[in-house]
């Protein structure tokens, strides 16, 4: 079984001093709800879970521990090591303290209120993502075979309403929003040292509240901040309390990119520049395309 | 507490004749923070200036908004002004209420309100912003040309004469450009080599020019007054110091029958070559595309007849970095590409460019001035010119704009072939015959009057190479008939665009092209030699088609513009440039990869946040550098980085102000 794999190398390299801690997933309040844990002890690994239910994404947490001396032993899935690629190439997690172990997926399941499966995450139903982009060591199988659905169905239904009729689907979508700051909080790509809706410098977070539809600007600005940088990892959607389909927001923006610059996928690797913050003067389309476009 | 004074301005009736005034004023009376509000009709004369410091000392006023014109035009007039008085200049904002507003609108209620919302936006910045310094920057005395045609030699020698240093960077292996490929000069028919080269061999002996030859731009950094820009002085494969001159090497080089690039492939040259007798310097170059000793690594004759044992095989490109106050762009223009103009039958050998005729018209040339067809080397009996072949024209393959040289130069070949062959028979085929000029329309008349060169005004619509002679279908449009004729030989006289390089210098130096590759005015009229960036300048066809006489008077001007910046010992800097808070920062590196100016590096500092003590990496600015973009400042999604006159608030406070 995997999950006794994966507790057998990390104690060996716990126990040999190769890292100082492993990152992985622990059992949470009922099964299928496993806990992103960091394991500081051989004994601790005991914990150590990996199934169908460990959907989070655990690159992000390697911002705050990557900071501390010592090296962390990282389990990651397919879809997490581009997470960790956008990270890296953002210069906020230090390879050189991180193992990355690349561990295969069969996709994730959806739960409902009473922790009933109802079928696979949407993020796993259209992953895209197959292979790890990074990693130092291999266990388990390499999944295959996906799901398939196009990831980007759902944009071109919202493409073919008219603009009324969107503005109406996201009013109502974003109108069911309640500001927790999960998704925010979750994103790999949200990684500010302070959030512009957070900080009193510039007075984005003052007039955000104010307006009377506050988490429209909110999910706004945060689409913008993320687009070029978002992986489609999915975790917005996934963590949100109300469900709301963020990622129908992201995925425009990487459908546009794709479709005005050529195809782009962030964190596939360190170094392509990301399509918005790089300037070609012979290929790239605007004005005048995007003018075009209306 | 804010105390804002406000000034209206009538521009005579350029605005008062769209916008109510008054109307204006009492609006602006409104606004928080307003103390003081004046109109005056001319704000930017003398009496308005005084208006302005008097109203400032006298209300003791924290800050100025300016409702007039473009602060391209006067920011700096009013900003002047405000230094006379106790006010910082920064603290003063202009309210664009003519070139965006009463210029472009009719209705007055419109316009009115337009400018009482860009009066509101300004007062709403100027609540924002914070007194500012400018810096100085060094100069260093020394100039750049790119290109060494008329244009870049006329304006290097004119640099260097006023005691600066240039170097000209030219990337054939001879400097002169398409003159020296000319034969005579329209409209005086003087030797275009006997005019030329004398102004090559006075810039290869200043003492203050350098001529890199067979060299490229290789990179760029820096900004006016201070750029760093690194050559590549691709190897020649002979020695320049050691080499005479003597041309024992081409004379024996057995690869013989290389189309030849300066006789526009018309010649033939052989693989280690001078382009032309006169190149400057004369000093052959290796062609290790067709060197045999490169391909098979036999050969070696011409090391074996060099006297001075000059041939180096061994040479590699080399690289010189070094530092120059201004940059002078001036890599001209070239004849169009015909691959896709299949109905001139360019493919045939008796259709030749009006460039490939200046080449066979000239003794110097491959037919030694012999007027011949390439195919069966007989005199032709008959000539036929093409005018506007790729020019003036809306379809995907040619330009919309006229090339405005070629009517007269065909007027020039029409005239020269008549002068030296009366017997020949010579047709030209023109849309409209353009001459505006000294003495253009002169020459262009004796053409046709004294030396009988029958003018058609028609296009050719197909010609057809059947062995003996040209077939040619066209129509007489003031005949209104269709034109079915033989002639033997046919000269195009193609368009001419800016060289395809020309687009990565402009990249290299950030300075702008047009649609059409030519380069952009910092403006048309009032700044003709200047590109928009500080420290690039134009000089000849590279900024639109020129003859030569426009080319050389256009080189002056630029290099007396150059001069006037490397006569100063330092620049004012601009202080509106980027600002980073270093607490808000989390050095992803955003902002780097956008800076077009290399103005942001990253560092390992020690943050204090709230007691805490860290060490990040934070992105810190060059302020030499950084010029002021803004580009960071939108890509920072936190908000650390800004900038300093145009800040995050400041803008978002105009915004609120506008959509109030
Ligand atoms: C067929 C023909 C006939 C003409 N007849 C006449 C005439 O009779 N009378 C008249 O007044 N005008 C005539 N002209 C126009 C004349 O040739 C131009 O006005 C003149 O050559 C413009 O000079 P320039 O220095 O701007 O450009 P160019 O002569 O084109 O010189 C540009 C130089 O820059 C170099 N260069 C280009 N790119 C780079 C780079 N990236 N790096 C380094 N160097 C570079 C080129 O190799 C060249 O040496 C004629 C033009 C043509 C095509
Ligand atoms: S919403 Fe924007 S500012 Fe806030 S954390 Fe995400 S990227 Fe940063
Ligand atoms: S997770 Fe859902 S509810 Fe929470 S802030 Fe994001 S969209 Fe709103
Ligand atoms: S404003 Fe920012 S992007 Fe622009 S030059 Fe300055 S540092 Fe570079
Ligand atoms: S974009 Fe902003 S957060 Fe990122 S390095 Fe630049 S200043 Fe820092």
């Amino acid at each position: 079984m995997i999950q006794k794999q994966m507790q057998e190398r990390a104690k060996q390299m716990l126990s040999l001093g190769e890292v100082t801690c492993v990152l992985g997933w622990k059992k949470g309040d009922f099964s299928t709800n496993p806990q992103p844990a960091v394991f500081e002890s051989e004994k601790d690994l005991e914990d150590l879970v990996y199934d169908k239910y460990c959907a989070a994404n655990l690159s992000k947490y390697l911002v705050e521990l990557t900071k501390k001396e010592g090296k962390v032993l990282v389990f990651l899935k397919p879809c997490d090591t581009y997470s960790f690629n956008q990270l890296l190439k953002e210069n906020l997690i230090k390879k050189e303290r991180s193992y990355i172990i690349g561990i295969g997926c069969e996709g994730n399941m959806q739960v409902d209120d009473d922790m009933q499966e109802i079928g696979l995450l949407e993020k796993c139903q259209t992953c895209t993502k197959t292979a790890h982009m990074v990693f130092d060591e291999l266990i388990g199988e390499e999944l295959t075979v996906r799901q398939g659905d196009d990831p980007f169905e759902g944009v071109l239904n919202l493409e073919q309403m008219s603009s009324d009729e969107r503005y109406g689907f996201w009013r109502e979508e974003l109108s069911k929003c309640i500001r927790c700051n999960a998704c925010r909080n979750v994103c790999p790509a949200c990684n500010c040292r302070k959030c512009v809706f957070d900080n009193n410098k510039y007075d984005t977070a003052q007039k955000v509240n104010a307006s009377s539809f506050e988490e429209q600007m909110f999910h706004i600005i945060r689409a913008y901040h993320v687009a070029g940088r978002c992986t489609d990892c999915g975790e917005c959607s996934r963590v949100c309390p109300q469900l709301i389909d963020l990622h129908l927001l992201n995925r425009k923006f990487i459908k546009d990119i794709n479709e005005f610059y050529g195809e782009f996928q962030a964190g596939a690797d360190t170094d392509t520049p990301s399509p918005l913050t790089d300037f070609n003067i012979d290929t790239d389309p605007e004005p005048g395309s995007v003018h075009k476009r209306g | 507490m804010q105390k804002i004074g406000v000034f209206v301005c009538h521009c005579g009736t350029n605005i008062a004749g769209t916008v109510n005034i008054d109307e204006v004023v009492e609006n602006a009376k409104h606004e928080p923070g307003v103390k003081y509000v004046a109109e005056y009709p001319y704000m930017c004369s003398e009496a308005g200036q005084s208006m302005v410091q008097k109203a400032i000392d006298e209300h003791d006023l924290s800050g100025i908004v300016i409702s007039a014109c473009s602060p391209r035009m006067h920011e700096t007039t009013f900003r002047r002004a405000a230094a006379r008085t106790k006010l910082n200049p920064f603290m003063l904002e202009m309210a664009n209420i003519r070139e965006q507003c009463s210029w472009v609108h009719k209705d007055k209620e419109e316009a009115t309100n337009k400018a009482h919302a860009l009066t509101r936006a300004a007062i709403a910045k100027v609540h924002h912003n914070t007194p500012l310094f400018p810096g100085e920057s060094p100069v260093t005395k020394r100039a750049l040309v790119i290109g060494g045609g008329i244009a870049g030699v006329s304006c290097a020698l004119d640099i260097a004469e006023a005691g600066f240093v240039v170097d000209i960077v030219e990337s054939t292996p001879s400097i002169g450009g398409k003159m020296a490929q000319l034969d005579k000069t329209f409209p005086t028919l003087d030797c275009s080599a006997c005019i030329l080269t004398p102004k090559m061999v006075d810039a290869q002996f200043h003492e203050n020019i350098n001529i890199h030859t067979y060299s490229e731009i290789e990179s760029v950094e820096g900004f006016v007054g201070d750029f760093t820009i690194t050559i590549r002085k691709k190897a020649r494969s002979v020695d320049m110091k050691k080499c005479t001159g003597c041309g024992a090497c081409y004379d024996k080089c057995p690869i013989k029958k290389i189309p030849g690039e300066f006789d526009e492939g018309l010649g033939m040259r052989t693989a280690i070559y001078t382009p032309f007798a006169q190149a400057i310097p004369n000093v052959p170059v290796i062609d290790r595309e067709h060197c045999l000793k490169f391909k098979t690594g036999k050969c070696g004759l011409c090391e074996t007849v060099c006297a001075p044992d000059a041939i180096d095989f061994e040479q590699e490109d080399e690289l010189i970095t070094e530092k120059y106050g201004a940059v002078i762009i001036a890599t001209g223009i070239t004849p169009i590409s015909l691959d896709k103009f299949g109905e001139y039958a360019y493919t045939s050998p008796d259709v030749i460019t009006s460039l490939e005729f200046e080449r066979m018209t000239n003794a110097a040339g491959p037919t030694k001035g012999e007027l011949i067809r390439i195919s069966d080397k007989k005199k032709p009996k008959s000539i036929t010119f093409i005018q506007c072949v790729g020019s003036r024209d809306v379809a995907v393959r040619s330009k919309t704009y006229c090339s405005k040289i070629c009517c007269m130069y065909t007027a020039k070949h029409a005239m020269l072939v008549k002068d030296k062959y009366p017997d020949i028979e010579v047709n030209v085929f023109y849309i409209d015959v353009r001459t505006p000029g000294k003495n253009f329309d002169e020459f262009y008349r004796r053409a046709v009057e004294e030396y009988g060169v029958n003018y058609i005004k028609g296009q050719v619509g197909k010609v057809v190479d059947n062995g003996d002679s040209l077939w040619i279908q066209a129509v007489d449009m003031l005949d209104n008939k269709q034109i079915k004729t033989k002639t033997d030989l046919i000269v195009l006289a193609t368009a001419i665009e800016p060289v395809k390089s020309v687009r990565n210098i402009a990249g290299m130096l950030s300075a702008s092209i047009d649609t059409n590759n030519f380069m952009t005015e910092a403006h048309p009229k009032l700044k003709p030699v200047e590109s928009p960036t500080a420290g690039v300048f134009l000089a000849g066809a590279c900024q639109g088609p020129k003859d030569i006489p426009e080319t050389v008077a256009g080189a002056g001007a630029t290099a007396a513009k150059v001069i006037g910046l490397l006569a100063k010992d330092k620049l004012i800097t601009n202080p509106c440039i980027a600002d980073l808070d270093p607490y808000y920062c989390n050095g992803c590196s955003a902002c780097e990869k956008v800076c077009p100016y290399g103005a942001i590096s990253y560092e390992d500092t020690e943050i204090n946040d709230h007691g805490k003590k860290a060490i990040r990496r934070i992105a810190v600015i060059n302020k030499a550098l950084c010029q002021g973009c803004g580009a960071c400042v939108v890509t920072c999604p936190s908000g650390a980085m800004d900038l300093l006159g145009f800040s995050n608030r400041q803008i978002t406070a105009e915004v609120d102000a506008i959509c109030r």
